[in-house]
């Protein structure tokens, strides 16, 4: 079964954490400031961090594997 | 897993107390300083944006008045809102701005120009604000740097809060020139950092 998974656009992320603090499973980090990285090992695609992201650039996706 | 509030999570009080004092003592518009230096000092030393992500006060009023207040549309924000032209157009018009703040600050410091008990919402409407004024301590344009300073923290909170209603609660972190700057240094620190390795 295609899990979905939440994807990054990292080129329009303004790197803000809006999206850490509503991720039920804390996949998600912005290590150096530039933008959010989301740990897909973690992640079960709930879309909470796509709906708070005031840019809108984060998406889920269907990842392989 | 919900986390525990943090101290840092209450830091939204203290962007409202903020608020609230420029209508009683403008001299405690000073204090807005502190979320110029923080920012850009934690995104030099450390090479994070650990002030957008943790300890923003006013990214914590837009999130609690837009998201747990519901008073936001949670529209997505427009396409060339979030572009870098915007991004970087509104940081350079902001600091040209802020210049011109400055000069007319030291206009009043070497006493070319007298002092103006006014705050100037979005960069043109003059707000009498004399109510707030009662003497300083120092030279004038200490005062006139406090209704200045007061003026840019009201009008990008107004602009925060006319684009929270609009689309998403903190779309101002989006075009915030404080977030695109720190950011900015972030990737400079970045390149420099994976030149080295």
């Amino acid at each position: 079964m295609a899990k979905r998974k939440a994807t990054v656009s990292i080129s329009e992320c303004v790197a803000c954490g809006c999206c850490i603090k509503v991720c039920p499973r804390n996949a998600i980090a912005i290590p150096n400031g530039v933008y959010a990285n989301i740990d897909k090992e973690l992640c079960i695609g709930c879309g909470k961090c796509a709906k708070e992201c005031p840019a809108s650039i984060i998406t889920l996706e269907v990842t392989e594997a | 897993m919900k986390e525990k509030k943090k101290w840092y999570d209450y830091l939204w009080i203290v962007s409202l107390t903020y608020l609230i004092l420029g209508f009683f003592n403008i001299l405690f518009a000073w204090l807005g300083l502190l979320c110029f230096f923080i920012p850009l000092l934690i995104a030099a030393i450390k090479g994070n944006k650990a002030y957008c992500n943790k300890y923003c006060g006013r990214g914590q009023l837009f999130s609690l008045v837009g998201g747990r207040f519901g008073l936001s549309r949670k529209k997505d924000i427009p396409k060339w809102m979030k572009s870098k032209y915007f991004r970087y157009g509104f940081l350079i018009f902001f600091f040209a701005m802020f210049f011109v703040m400055l000069w007319n600050t030291w206009l009043v410091f070497d006493g070319t120009r007298t002092l103006s008990t006014a705050v100037t919402l979005l960069w043109t409407f003059k707000l009498p604000w004399h109510w707030a004024y009662h003497g300083t301590l120092f030279s004038d344009g200490a005062a006139q740097f406090a209704f200045g300073f007061y003026s840019v923290m009201l009008t990008s909170t107004v602009l925060g809060f006319l684009t929270m209603v609009l689309f998403k609660p903190r779309s101002w972190c989006v075009y915030c020139p404080m977030g695109t700057m720190t950011q900015l240094i972030c990737k400079a620190k970045n390149v420099t950092l994976s030149q080295k390795h």
